[in-house]
């Protein structure tokens, strides 16, 4: 065990995460310059694309430190977006260290803050790595007074580095033996292994990526998880090496995998304690909380015929993520589909994309909701996160949404461009502290709902990219909700309706009208869309009909051409959903849907 | 495998018609009305003398090698004599079929006459160029059987038949009429183009009402169409021309509906009007009404039950296909029951008359006003089409967006 060394890399999105870690694993040999990939802890497309890891994945590294002794550097890397910090603090409560990793140019940012926090309630030793210092925007000395003034670390134990020249690295490795400690625990005790991941194998089934924190765990054993009381027999063990790599057993201290029959990621939770039947521990790893989707839309095949394919591809992707829920739904407008919960909107981002990427399906995805609360006349209390689900008006007694405490960071000649968008998104309660000369720490409570519809992408505009944001959901709080619909032609197309507060309603409306008015190709007849709350219209636009297309001339030789014209035209339109007589193209839903205020 | 010769293909085209004669036919028959289902003829003349600048069709100057495609035509008709045994309206279309002499023409007949039953009171037309007819040619031509002639009058304005690369002039277009009346001709059509650059909406307006003035039994009122093979439309984008838009486009089509229609025409097609009932292009109707017909020539296409098959497209090589006794076709199509919904839709909805619901259904298998029922509500809500007698039809701006009414 006191060859072991567990620890993450931690860090404000892009500040060059998955480059440290490359070069860490180059460094120490597990894998050879031909062999390499890129980024290689970003094994999907996705990830890579975005330049951020989506889910959290572990490697074993062997060292052979300047001491003369070999250990075993066991890398867990942590999802870097807020839509993940769940998973980020399981990954954390697996080590005994961090890599606290700072961009020598955008010094210290929101999630480094974050992230600093979660290490802090770990108890892990932190070593700030200063990176990109081979940038000519680098800003060492001013990063080295952030890391004393802001993060209230020991500026003189920082290390320098390039991951992208390479420089630094072997000091690094170094810092990980000396200064993290080896991981504590007997071998000898009742097991207690903690979930960190989870991935789904076609041929094995799970792959449950844990830490062993006490006892041993072989093939063989019957294991229990502690959330659920299940239990399984275990296949196999082992380290993850560059692949998964076989072993005779996982004991306390050590990190790696366990296949025991699980049939999916959804039968495992992230954070559980695994144990053994016959002798379990007397109470699991502290910290286990389920977590819960905020962010819901349902997703519609675009072609109905597709419905089958979709439901194939949903089972599919959840095997691999377990935070992802779904359930049936079905739309006037837009036939049968599945409500989907996810935990942000980043989550929902990359199911939808690996859904029509991975899965080649054309899907339409409705108005994302938070879950709203509504107490009733009756007293009944429910949670509504599908405006198909939204109560009756007059039955309803109380509106309650969910808040959020935004943390930003940000340069102070942001301040008031970030204040007025803060207030415009119905923001309280204002904090704000000077953290570094020109630098600003600024946190508002703030609805949830404002910050999913499009508060990141402003923020990140306002700020020029150089502020950060990060979030934790605090309450619900009382709200005046409204049920806003979109009728096209007087047709309420159900899927655009959304749950909104009183005095977002009207510019909602106003917007989902203008951008349906620029999306629905002109027709046969004027088109009239309009925005209602209940019976009463607050918003309209109206998209005049194209009034000439007929060709002069059809004889005997024109036919064959023209149809094949129209039947061309007619599978585009079969692309198209009807509300109504009005045919509505998938890019009017979508644009409705992104509602960026740009 | 191979590909398919001519006559291979035609052998299935004969197979399959002849099964569809035995059964399908029969039930077409108890159906439809006899007199519909005459099948029509028409006859491609490929050749011109000059190419007109908006013109995209096939043609070649060669007119030294009509005597041969004469003969050719006459081995073509022959090849048919099991397929069609009859039909109620000829029509000889180019190209420029004034080219022929009236010799060719009589030669011509005579072979149809050999293989088919002509109906008595058969249609037979035949285009010609203001600038080739006599008045003898056209007297020859009336007794040749040829009792309605389509003349491409164009214009009345020299500036715009020069414009158009027209070979005549408006004073040989008047001429022309009159040589028609003169020849006997009692059912006369001129074909007009609008929609031309330095044509105002008033200009136009004259040309309708100086056509007007000899009161032709048929006009039809083209709007003008650029392809991008034609040096037309070459012209247009060099100079930055831009055809009408939407608005103009529609302006002129209302006022050319307008001014007809006040001059006593019927609107009975978005490009033709006819001064009677029954002026209306009988041949043409065969087109939009899904009733057989044989084209003859290159490029020239025929319609049978569910088949569609069309000729080479070149003089050179439907000439080599028939000497070597082969069928000149180049390819056919099995229409489905869905394409011939289509096409049924988006060429009935070109005539005033519209669809024959009730026959539609018969046809096709589809009850439009049961099956399309939310957006035919919709289309008569906003005046598009009406319900009349058993008949879809559309208004005239319905016509004027009768692709897009196909599409419901």
């Amino acid at each position: 065990m006191e060859n072991i060394r567990n620890f993450s890399i931690i860090a404000h999105i892009d500040h060059g995460k998955s480059t440290l870690a490359d070069r860490l694993i180059q460094f120490t040999g597990v894998c050879n310059e031909r062999n390499f990939q890129d980024q290689i802890l970003d094994n999907m497309d996705i990830e890579r694309e975005r330049g951020i890891t989506i889910k959290s994945n572990a490697i074993s590294l062997p060292y052979r430190a300047k001491d003369g002794k070999n250990y075993i550097l066991n890398l867990i890397d942590t999802p870097g977006h807020v839509d993940f910090s769940y998973e980020v603090s399981r990954s954390l409560a697996s080590c005994e260290g961090v890599l606290l990793l700072i961009d020598a140019a955008q010094g210290v940012q929101a999630q480094t803050l974050a992230n600093l926090y979660l290490a802090l309630d770990h108890n892990l030793e932190i070593i700030p790595i200063i990176n990109k210092i081979d940038l000519p925007s680098a800003d060492i000395e001013r990063v080295l007074e952030e890391i004393e003034s802001e993060l209230g670390l020991d500026p003189d134990l920082h290390i320098k580095c390039s991951a992208k020249e390479g420089t630094g690295i072997e000091e690094i490795l170094e810092a990980i033996v000396t200064r993290i400690p080896p991981p504590k625990g007997d071998a000898a005790n009742p097991l207690a292994a903690l979930i960190f991941d989870a991935k789904y194998d076609s041929f094995r089934g799970t792959i449950i990526h844990c830490r062993v924190f006490e006892g041993t765990v072989k093939s063989g054993d019957i294991i229990k998880f502690m959330y659920n009381g299940t239990t399984y027999k275990v296949e196999e063990v082992g380290h993850f090496l560059l692949t998964r790599t076989k072993r005779d057993k996982l004991s306390a201290g050590e990190v790696g995998y366990i296949i025991a029959g699980v049939k999916t990621v959804a039968d495992v939770r992230t954070g559980d304690t695994i144990t053994l039947q016959d002798r379990p521990c007397s109470q699991p790893l502290p910290g286990f909380k389920e977590v819960k989707p905020v962010v819901f839309a349902s997703i519609y095949p675009i072609a109905s015929d597709d419905y089958q394919d979709l439901a194939d591809s949903l089972e599919k992707y959840k095997l691999n993520d377990a935070s992802f829920i779904y359930e049936k739904d079905s739309s006037a407008a837009l036939g049968q589909g599945f409500r989907c919960g996810f935990l942000g909107l980043l989550h929902l981002d990359i199911v939808q994309e690996r859904l029509e990427r991975e899965y080649d399906l054309s899907i339409i995805l409705s108005v994302p909701s938070v879950r709203y609360r509504f107490t009733l006349k009756d007293r009944k209390v429910i949670y509504v996160d599908n405006p198909a689900h939204y109560p009756d008006p007059s039955e309803i007694e109380k509106g309650e949404e969910p808040y959020i405490r935004a943390a930003m960071m940000l340069p102070e000649r942001y301040l008031g461009a970030v204040m007025k968008l803060c207030m415009e998104k119905r923001g309280v309660n204002s904090n704000m502290n000077y953290t570094g000369p020109g630098r600003v720490e600024l946190s508002y409570e703030m609805p949830l709902a404002e910050v999913i519809y499009d508060f990141y992408d402003r923020f990140k505009s306002v700020t020029q990219g150089y502020g950060s944001f990060d979030y934790d959901i605090i309450d619900y709080r009382d709200s005046n909700l409204v049920l806003m619909d979109i009728l096209v032609n007087s047709e309420k197309v159900d899927a655009l309706s959304q749950i909104v507060h009183r005095e977002r309603a009207r510019s909602r409306a106003l917007l989902a009208c203008d951008r349906l008015k620029e999306e629905i190709p002109k027709q046969m007849f004027k088109i009239a869309i309009q925005g209602a709350i209940g019976g009463e219209i607050i918003a309209r636009s109206t998209i005049s009909a194209f009034r000439k297309d007929v060709t002069a001339k059809c004889y005997g030789g024109d036919i064959t051409r023209k149809r094949k014209l129209l039947e061309k035209q007619k599978a585009g339109k079969k692309r198209m959903k009807m509300i109504g007589s009005v045919s509505i193209p998938q890019s009017a839903f979508l644009a409705v849907l992104k509602s960026d205020t740009d | 495998m191979p590909a398919k010769s001519g006559i291979q293909k035609l052998k299935i085209i004969l197979d399959s018609v002849s099964r569809f004669a035995c059964t399908e036919l029969q039930i077409f028959i108890k159906n439809i009305p006899m007199k519909e289902e005459q099948a029509g003829l028409y006859i491609h003349i490929p050749f011109c003398l000059s190419k007109c600048g908006y013109c995209s069709f096939y043609s070649i100057k060669s007119v030294d090698l009509i005597p041969e495609y004469i003969a050719a035509l006459k081995k073509e008709i022959k090849h048919y004599r099991n397929v069609f045994s009859s039909f109620d309206t000829i029509y000889i279309g180019g190209g420029t079929p004034s080219l022929l002499s009236t010799g060719q023409i009589d030669d011509l007949f005579s072979t149809i006459n050999k293989y088919f039953d002509i109906d008595r009171k058969a249609e037979i037309t035949i285009e010609v160029n203001p600038g080739d007819v006599s008045l003898e040619y056209l007297q020859a031509l009336r007794k040749s059987g040829i009792n309605r002639l389509n003349i491409g009058i164009q214009s009345f304005d020299d500036k715009i038949l020069r414009f158009l690369e027209r070979r005549h002039s408006s004073k040989e277009a008047i001429a022309a009429i009159k040589a028609a009346k003169a020849a006997g001709f009692d059912n006369l059509g001129v074909d007009l183009i609008y929609g031309v650059h330095g044509l105002g909406i008033k200009s136009w307006k004259n040309t309708l009402q100086k056509a007007v003035s000899f009161a032709p039994e048929h006009i039809s009122c083209y709007q003008l169409s650029l392809d991008d093979r034609t040096p037309l439309y070459k012209k247009y984008s060099s100079e930055g021309w831009k055809l009408p838009d939407e608005n103009t486009e529609l302006k002129l089509f209302f006022t050319t509906a307008d001014v007809l229609e006040n001059a006593g025409y019927l609107h009975y097609e978005v490009s033709n009007f006819a001064r009677l009932d029954k002026f209306k292009s009988r041949h043409n109707q065969k087109y939009w009404q899904h009733v057989p017909y044989l084209g003859l020539g290159p490029a020239a296409h025929s319609f049978l039950g569910n088949k569609r098959w069309w000729n080479k497209a070149t003089v050179k090589t439907y000439l080599n296909e028939i000497a070597a006794g082969k069928m000149p076709v180049e390819d056919m199509e099995n229409l489905s029951t869905d394409q011939l919904q289509l096409e049924a839709l988006f060429l009935g909805l070109r005539t005033k008359a519209g669809i024959n619901l009730k026959r539609y259904k018969t046809r096709y298998g589809i009850d439009l006003l049961v099956d399309k029922k939310t957006i035919i509500d919709a289309l008569i809500k906003n005046k598009l089409v009406e319900l009349k007698n058993g008949f879809l039809r559309p208004t005239r701006a319905g016509m004027a967006v009768a692709d897009s009414l196909a599409l419901i």
